[in-house]
């Protein structure tokens, strides 16, 4: 076989090899979480948000390339209070039912930088809250898993990629009882992201 | 009835401030469930779940408080029972 005959098949072999993963976080085990914190003058407001999916599309030859979307369903956020988790839920603060989705759509990476499996970067992208959109930027960490889902879920084989984010937004920029309550509520919110999705190996998918 | 109103506003107090001890002096307010946290171990994501639990806070002593002062206030609209009175009806039958 000639060798001009071969450069197509590594053309191939490349161009697989060199295709992103897509990682879907709808996560089985259900340890996906964004925290959110407020301070507050008797005590800060602490809880968290399980409902979350999205996909991000990481290739481990290059991670500056990683683009996706998270998706937090409003309705899933708790505090321990049950009259907080009302008002936080209610039409005068998030209004879950007429926005019943809080979203994070990565478009590029910027200051990439990895050591091993993983790579520390500024996302830049669309955060969605209350029905108002920002761009934003997130300092962003990615741990890349190869192999490791089986560990986690059995019978199941493929990669894992855990994404754990932390920054600051304003409630008054997402209109949020703009102007209202600062002296209870701070317009400060403090979220965390600790999440991990999966890519399955298409054999394991039958 | 007065010195019932105000032996039950007293021991409503008690009982709010005894509970309220009793389960970890929460500063904060009333909570009706915890944050548990479980470590998954492969991520090393720690993952938050709420478990059903009561924990008075402060404003369940405010609450227990502004009752027992209710019970206060109307206990005063009964008349005092006047001790000496009650023993010369007695003697005088």
């Amino acid at each position: 076989m000639k060798f001009t005959h071969i450069i197509p098949f590594l053309s191939l072999a490349a161009t697989v090899y060199a295709t992103p993963q897509a990682f879907d976080f709808k996560d089985p085990k259900g340890v996906n979480n964004a925290v959110f914190n407020l301070d507050a003058p008797l005590e800060s407001v602490n809880g968290s948000a399980s409902g979350i999916s999205g996909t991000v599309s990481f290739d481990p030859e290059n991670p500056g390339a990683t683009t996706g979307k998270i998706v937090v369903t409003a309705d899933s956020l708790t505090v321990p209070n049950p009259m907080q988790k009302e008002h936080l839920h209610s039409a005068n603060w998030l209004d879950v039912a007429k926005y019943p989705e809080i979203t994070f759509e990565a478009k590029s990476l910027a200051n990439v930088k990895t050591d091993g499996n993983v790579t520390s970067a500024d996302a830049a992208g669309t955060f969605t809250l209350h029905g108002v959109s920002k761009d934003i930027t997130v300092p962003v960490k990615l741990t890349y898993l190869k192999d490791k889902l089986s560990a986690r879920v059995p019978n199941l084989k493929g990669d894992l990629l855990v994404i754990r984010a932390n920054f600051s937004i304003n409630r008054e920029d997402f209109d949020i009882q703009k102007g209202q309550f600062e002296d209870k509520v701070s317009p400060t919110i403090n979220l965390t992201l600790s999440i991990a999705g999966a890519a399955v190996q298409a054999a394991n998918n039958q | 009835m007065r010195h019932l109103l105000q032996s039950l506003a007293l021991v409503v107090v008690l009982a709010a401030a005894l509970t309220w001890l009793a389960t970890g002096a929460n500063r904060g307010w009333t909570k009706t469930s915890v944050p548990v946290k479980t470590l998954d171990t492969v991520t090393g994501i720690e993952g938050i779940s709420y478990q059903q639990k009561f924990l008075p806070g402060v404003d369940f002593l405010a609450a227990a408080w502004a009752a027992a002062a209710a019970l206060g206030g109307v206990s005063l609209l009964f008349k005092k029972t006047n001790k000496n009175n009650a023993d010369k009806i007695t003697n005088n039958q």
